[in-house]
């Protein structure tokens, strides 16, 4: 796993439908090792010729989009506010730095005092129809000439590495796949293969539903970020799936049943080269996987993710181990695949 | 100096009650500048200004050197951290928060607790028993490095906002600590009629207890408890707030002095400076109910800068406010007659 590409792709701010410093920051990585085109939504098709040709139409897909939040409306006092755009919690967002707009104006995201709070307040989860953002002004006026209604607001937080190999930061979800497909894009790879990095995952897996029809492919491999919630107050089956255990490969998820040869054909494949491998131990979540796999005819799907935990929120936690794995394993998933 | 750089440089530095060391060496250094008579006596920063003799008043200035944080109290099985709050925490606001823990060295983690979709109840905060610190490593490793005891802060900077607008998660009362430096700086050495101990106390957030054990040694006629208290923000009322930028918050209440409350607010105004009255009912929860209660008890004033998000990791100040705060406690010492 490269590292500083990780860090510096979580580090760009690209909610839904606002991906453009993403996709810019990618075009410049891959453009001289691949054909490509940008769609009319924004998703980064990528022709890599490999070694050999094969019959088999195989598309990769990750997703260049991450949750975060957008400007509703400014207030008198200058206060904006915003709603989330995907899945955030407004407990992790309540109390943090963000960042907004193309500019990236900062602001924070407050509370009352603690001390001003009734028993009831205390007691009672932060709402984003109470959350607001400060950026240091005083009234509307002086507000709106920085930021206008729908600008992105992302989080602000830190990047860092922690414990034993261990990541922390924002966007992990799904930069990981990012990365991986830069990477596999800018090396020598067996065959024929064709990269999509999609756009507005995280609001309905909408860029992956076109560019799988635009693509047509036989086959689909996604690359992903999946919740692990291997914590101590957390037990049994509920962990869903851990860190430090490898690629998690889903039998089904709220998405998608997933194609059974592949599966077992990556279990196998694990196993063949000496990788962790781990499934999701109950049927939650969904990726991009539900929009492929049902395109067209039908698209033999199989996602490979790396556990992930606080997924959506301003620090993902994912272990450098598994994102090794994982990457290895889409590496020789491509190849079984197209030797089929 | 450079106001904003010192508010910004003391607000980074880590200082939880009853384990200040990193903020007070570097509050310290700057006292330096200033007198050659200050010292670290018991967790507390002293510094002495003037001669003092019979017939003048000793002023004491006073800021809280510490700040809210987190405590370890134990290493769980799977080598996380269970937590328990050092002053006044919002537990609403800590689900994913990156932290700093200052153990033999400082590493860094997440706060985690049950996620809402497992938790049954999403509406739920959750109590300190459902809450641990993930520091990415097994006991045997945690215990390497972690210690019970040992603090918690979150790992947040200082930044600027728009215009002079600063957030940091130890502004409370770090800007208050610059300020105190500040008024030092503007008495310089002009002579002035009386002598004075600036004291940058600890343990505030847990009782005002370096308050009380600072002012003892220091037997000051006046004391000036310099802290931030509560402006305006969109979700609070009017009546419970001062405003942000406005100038310094002038104490009143019933435990304070009430002619040093109307001597600032004339010298205030005397000098072109913005100030706003404070009112208090009973006893302030500052160090001022500490420095009151001092021996036969002590002529006590709050000056407090307004503060937005107090105890969050995004509090947020003018720095107006600091310069005209420091302003008003030189103005004073200055006037002492």
């Amino acid at each position: 796993m490269n590292k500083e590409l990780l860090k510096e792709l979580c580090a760009l701010n690209g909610i839904s439908g606002d991906e453009n410093k993403v996709r810019k920051y990618i075009i410049d990585k891959i453009k001289d090792n691949c054909e490509y085109r940008v769609d009319n939504l924004g998703n980064i098709i990528v022709f890599k010729k490999g070694r050999k040709k094969t019959d088999k139409k195989i598309m990769i897909s990750a997703h260049m989009d991450e949750v975060g939040m957008i400007v509703t409306s400014v207030k008198s006092d200058g206060t904006i506010t915003v709603s989330a755009v995907g899945g955030v919690d407004a407990g992790v967002v309540i109390g943090r730095n963000v960042s907004i707009g193309d500019k990236s104006i900062p602001g924070v995201i407050g509370s009352k005092a603690v001390h001003n709070l009734s028993a009831e307040e205390k007691k009672k989860a932060a709402e984003f129809s109470s959350l607001y953002v400060d950026i240091g002004t005083k009234s509307k006026d002086e507000t709106e000439k920085l930021v206008s209604l729908g600008n992105s607001v992302c989080f602000a937080s830190e990047y860092f590495e922690f414990g034993d190999g261990y990541v922390c930061g924002k966007a992990i979800d799904d930069r990981f796949g990012c990365a991986v497909m830069i990477e596999l894009i800018n090396s020598d790879i067996e065959y024929d293969c064709t990269f999509a990095f999609v756009v507005q995952e995280e609001i309905g897996l909408r860029g992956a539903r076109v560019a799988a029809y635009s693509i047509n492919p036989d086959f689909a491999i996604v690359l992903e970020s999946t919740t692990a919630a291997d914590i101590p107050q957390v037990s049994g089956e509920k962990r869903c799936c851990e860190l430090g255990k490898g690629p998690v490969v889903s039998y089904m998820d709220r998405s998608a049943i997933y194609d059974k040869e592949l599966y077992a054909m990556s279990q196998k494949a694990a196993e063949d080269n000496n990788l962790l491998w781990q499934t999701k131990t109950t049927v939650a979540g969904g990726n991009d996987s539900g929009a492929i796999h049902i395109s067209r005819g039908g698209v033999r799907t199989i996602a490979i993710s790396i556990p992930c935990r606080y997924l959506h929120s301003p620090s993902c936690v994912a272990k450098l181990s598994d994102m090794e794995a994982s990457a290895e394993l889409a590496k020789i998933m491509i190849e079984r695949i197209c030797g089929l | 100096m450079e106001l904003k750089k010192t508010v910004m440089s003391l607000a980074d530095a880590c200082g939880v009650s009853g384990d200040e060391n990193e903020a007070a060496e570097l509050a310290l250094s700057f006292l330096k500048e200033y007198t050659d008579d200050c010292y670290i006596k018991n967790g507390c920063v002293v510094g002495n200004f003037g001669e003092r003799c019979e017939g003048k008043p000793h002023v004491l200035i006073d800021a809280h050197i510490d700040q809210i944080g987190l405590i370890v109290t134990y290493i769980t099985e799977d080598g996380f951290l269970k937590i328990s709050g050092c002053g006044g925490i919002d537990r609403r606001l800590l689900l994913a928060q990156q932290v700093a823990v200052l153990g033999r060295e400082k590493i860094y983690g997440v706060i985690c607790s049950v996620p809402p979709h497992l938790s049954g109840d999403e509406k739920k905060v959750p109590e300190f028993s459902d809450i641990c610190v993930d520091i990415g490593m097994t006991k045997e490793e945690a215990e390497k490095i972690v210690s019970l005891g040992d603090r918690i802060v979150f790992l947040q900077h200082c930044r600027e906002l728009e215009g002079d607008v600063i957030t940091g998660a130890a502004l409370d009362d770090r800007c208050g600590v610059a300020a105190v430096l500040r008024a030092v700086e503007l008495v310089g050495n002009e002579k002035v009629n009386c002598s004075y101990t600036v004291l940058f106390s600890t343990q505030e957030e847990v009782g005002e207890r370096g308050a009380k054990i600072g002012v003892y040694d220091i037997d000051p006629d006046i004391a000036i408890a310099v802290d931030v208290s509560f402006a305006l923000t969109s979700d609070d009322s009017e009546i419970k707030c001062g405003k942000m930028g406005n100038g310094c918050m002038i104490g009143v209440a019933p435990s304070l002095d009430r002619e040093l409350s109307v001597q600032m607010m004339e010298i205030a105004a005397e000098n072109g400076l913005p100030y706003q009255t404070e009112v208090m009912s009973g006893e302030t929860g500052t160090n001022a109910d500490r420095f009151s209660m001092n021996r036969d008890g002590v002529r006590t004033i709050t000056l407090s800068i307004p503060l937005k998000y107090m105890h969050t990791p995004v509090e947020v100040i003018s720095l107006a406010d600091v310069e005209n705060t420091a302003r008003l406690i030189a103005a004073y010492i200055k006037g002492v007659k």
